[in-house]
C-alpha cells in the first residue's frame, strides 16, 4: 500500500468527527465529490495544495494530514505490534487503526519509540561497563576489596580458636578494606554523576567532540561561509570540549570539514542532491572530488535544508587503519557502540581491507525491529606515498535510512549489529564476544556471571 | 607429609585470608605478590598446588600459566585461578592454556577450601 494511503484515511476520519458529508467537504476544498471518494479511498495520491486546503477545511494542521507524520506513526505503530509478537496484533488492520484512532496510534508509537530509548541507554551503559577502562580499574578495585572483607570476614566468624594477634591483624585488614571499598565506591558515583551531568570531565575527547557536534545538529554554517573561518574561534569556549585534546580534535575534523565545504560548495552540492538524489559516486563525478569526501558532505549538511529535499536520514562513521572508530555521526536505528570496535560484518571493515574499492552494501539491522540502510563505504588514504612508512588509511561508511519499500535491493540485505556486546545473532561466525542480549535471554541460567561485574 | 601452596596474589589482605584458611587446612602455603621470577622457582621446585590471581603487576596469571604448561615439571601442575574478571572470554582462554579450576570473586573460604583439597587429591 502507498505511503499516502493513511492520509485518505485520516482525512475521511476527520471529515467524519467533524460531521461533514464527503460532498461538503469536495465542494469546500474544489474537488468533485468522485474526486474526494477515491482519495479518501487511498486511491489518489494528494497534492500538496490540496493538502493545504484540506487542512484548512478540517480545521486541523497540515502535519496533522501529511504523509511524513502518517509514516512516522505507522512505523511506531508496526513496531510496537512487532515487538508484542505479530501474531498477537492485527496487523493487517494497523492503517485503518492508525487512521481513525491517530492519537492512541501517537501514544503506542511514543511509547515504543521511549522503550527503545531505555533499551539503547541499557546497551551504551553495558558497553561501557565491557570497555571503559576507568571503569574497569575501579570495579576490579571494588571486588577486590569486597573479596578481601567477605573473606577476612568469615574467617572471625567461623574460627572459635582464632588468636588475639590475628583477629587483631584481620581488624584491621578489614578497616583497611572498607576504607578502600567506600573511597572506590565514592569515586564510582562521582565518575558516573559526572558523565550523566554533563559528559564531560572524564569523557573521552572523542566523547567530548560528538557532544559538541550533537548540539550543533552536526552542521557547523561558519564552514560555508564565504570569508575564511576561524576554527580556532569555533572551538574556544565550548562546554563541551572541556579538555585540551578534545579542543585539538575538533580542530582536526575542522580543517577536514571546511575543505569538504570549500570543494562541496553548499548552494551546488545542495541542487546536486536534489537533481541526482543522494548517489555518491554522481555527485563524486559531477564534482571531481573523492567518494570520501562526498560521504563526508552528506552527513553534515544542514538537516533542515534535506528534509526539504525529502533527503533520507544519514550517519557517519570513519575508522583508522587498526579498525579503531575515530568519528561517528548516529543516524536513529543503526546502533553504534559507544567503546570499542564496530560489528565485524559492516562494509567500513571490508573497505578498510580494499583501499580505493568503493562498496554499496544494503543492510539491515539486527533485531526484530530491523531497519533498513543503504550502505556506501570507500577507504582511502590520508598520507603522501613514503618509501620508508605504510600508508595512513582511512575508511569512511556512509549509512542511508531506506523505508521497505525498497524492493529487491534488500532481498539479499547484509544483517549487522552494532557491536557483538549488543547484538542478539548467536550463530553469526564473526561474533569476537558474547552478547549481553543472549545472556539476558538466559538469565534463568545460575551457572552465568552477572553481565554487569564483568569489569 | 605436609602440602604445600603457593599463592601468587597482589591484594595483600586476600592473600592473608588465603593463608590463614589454608593453613588452618593443614596447608603449607608460600605467598608471592608478583609473578615476577615466580614462574622459574615453580619450575625448580613445584609444589602440590597453585593459586593464582589473574590480573598481576608486571606479568599476567595467563602468560604465567603458559609459561608453566610448556614446561614438562609443571605440565600437571593443579592451578586454580582466581580473578575479578569473570568475563566468558578470560574463562575461556585460561581453559585454553590448560587452568584446572576458574573463580571469579568474591568467593566464599568455603569454596577455596574444597577446590583446592579437590585439586590437590586431598579428599
Amino acid at each position: 500500500m502507498s505511503k499516502s494511503a493513511l492520509t485518505g484515511t485520516r482525512i475521511r476520519a476527520r471529515r467524519n468527527l467533524r460531521g461533514l458529508r464527503q460532498l461538503d467537504l469536495a465542494r469546500m476544498v474544489g474537488v468533485s465529490p468522485s474526486y474526494m471518494n477515491l482519495i479518501e479511498h487511498n486511491r489518489r495520491k494528494v497534492s500538496p495544495e490540496l493538502l493545504v486546503a484540506l487542512a484548512k477545511a478540517l480545521g486541523v494542521s497540515e502535519d496533522a494530514l501529511a504523509e511524513d507524520t502518517d509514516s512516522r506513526l505507522l512505523e511506531g505503530v508496526r513496531a510496537a505490534a512487532m515487538r508484542a509478537g505479530a501474531e498477537m496484533a492485527e496487523l493487517a488492520r494497523i492503517e485503518e487503526f492508525t487512521g481513525r484512532f491517530p492519537g492512541w496510534a501517537n501514544v503506542l508509537a511514543e511509547t515504543q519509540a521511549r522503550v527503545e530509548r531505555l533499551e539503547r541507554v541499557v546497551e551504551q551503559l553495558s558497553d561501557r561497563m565491557s570497555h571503559d577502562p576507568y571503569l574497569g580499574e575501579a570495579l576490579h578495585e571494588i571486588i577486590s576489596a569486597v573479596t578481601s572483607v567477605q573473606s577476612t570476614a568469615a574467617i572471625l566468624n567461623d574460627a572459635d580458636d582464632i588468636s588475639p594477634d590475628w583477629q587483631a591483624r584481620f581488624h584491621h585488614n578489614i578497616l583497611q578494606d572498607s576504607s578502600r571499598l567506600a573511597e572506590g565506591a565514592v569515586a564510582l558515583v562521582n565518575y558516573i554523576d559526572a558523565a550523566n551531568d554533563t559528559e564531560t570531565g572524564l569523557a573521552s575527547p572523542l566523547e567530548e567532540v560528538e557532544a559538541w557536534l550533537t548540539r550543533r545538529g552536526y552542521y557547523l554554517p561558519e564552514l560555508d561561509a564565504p570569508e575564511n573561518v576561524d576554527l580556532q574561534g569555533l572551538v574556544t569556549g565550548q562546554a563541551e570540549l572541556s579538555s585540551s585534546a578534545s579542543r585539538s580534535l575538533a580542530l582536526q575534523w575542522l580543517g577536514r570539514l571546511r575543505d569538504d565545504a570549500r570543494a562541496l560548495p553548499l548552494a551546488s552540492f545542495l541542487a546536486a542532491v536534489k537533481e541526482t538524489g543522494c548517489a555518491p559516486d554522481q555527485l563524486a563525478a559531477q564534482f571531481d572530488a573523492p567518494i570520501d569526501r562526498v560521504l563526508r558532505r552528506l552527513a553534515m549538511l544542514p538537516q533542515a535544508k534535506m528534509h526539504d529535499l525529502g533527503a533520507p536520514r544519514m550517519g557517519l562513521v570513519i575508522c583508522d587503519g587498526s579498525g579503531t572508530l575515530i568519528f561517528r555521526r548516529p543516524v536513529d536505528g543503526f546502533p553504534l557502540p559507544r567503546f570499542g570496535g564496530g560489528c565485524p560484518l559492516w562494509p567500513l571493515y571490508h573497505a578498510l581491507r580494499m583501499p580505493g574499492q568503493a562498496l554499496r552494501v544494503p543492510l539491515v539491522t539486527d533485531g526484530r525491529l530491523g531497519q533498513h540502510f543503504l550502505s556506501y563505504a570507500v577507504c582511502q588514504p590520508v598520507s603522501a606515498p613514503d618509501f620508508n612508512a605504510p600508508p595512513v588509511l582511512l575508511a569512511t561508511m556512509l549509512l542511508v535510512a531506506t523505508g521497505r519499500d525498497d524492493g529487491s535491493l534488500f532481498d539479499t540485505a547484509r544483517r549487522v549489529g552494532g557491536s557483538c556486546r549488543t547484538c542478539a545473532q548467536i550463530d553469526c561466525t564473526s561474533r569476537r564476544e558474547p552478547s549481553i542480549l543472549i545472556m539476558s535471554a538466559e538469565a534463568g541460567d545460575a551457572s552465568r556471571e552477572p553481565a554487569v561485574l564483568q569489569g | 607429609m605436609v602440602k604445600r601452596v603457593v599463592v601468587i596474589e597482589d591484594e595483600p589482605n586476600i592473600s592473608e585470608a588465603i593463608r590463614y584458611i589454608l593453613t588452618r587446612n593443614g596447608w603449607h602455603v608460600d605467598v608471592s605478590p608478583d609473578g615476577v621470577g615466580a614462574v622459574q622457582s615453580l619450575c625448580d621446585d613445584p609444589p602440590d598446588l597453585l593459586i593464582l590471581d589473574l590480573m598481576l603487576p608486571n606479568i599476567s596469571g595467563f602468560e604465567i600459566l603458559k609459561q608453566l604448561r610448556q614446561d614438562a615439571r609443571t605440565q600437571a601442575l593443579p592451578v586454580l585461578m582466581l580473578t575479578a574478571k569473570g568475563q566468558g572470554a578470560d574463562r575461556i582462554q585460561a581453559e585454553q592454556l590448560g587452568v584446572s579450576r576458574f573463580m571469579t570473586k568474591p568467593f566464599a573460604n568455603s569454596e577455596v577450601i574444597a577446590a583446592v583439597d579437590e585439586l590437590a587429591g586431598v579428599k
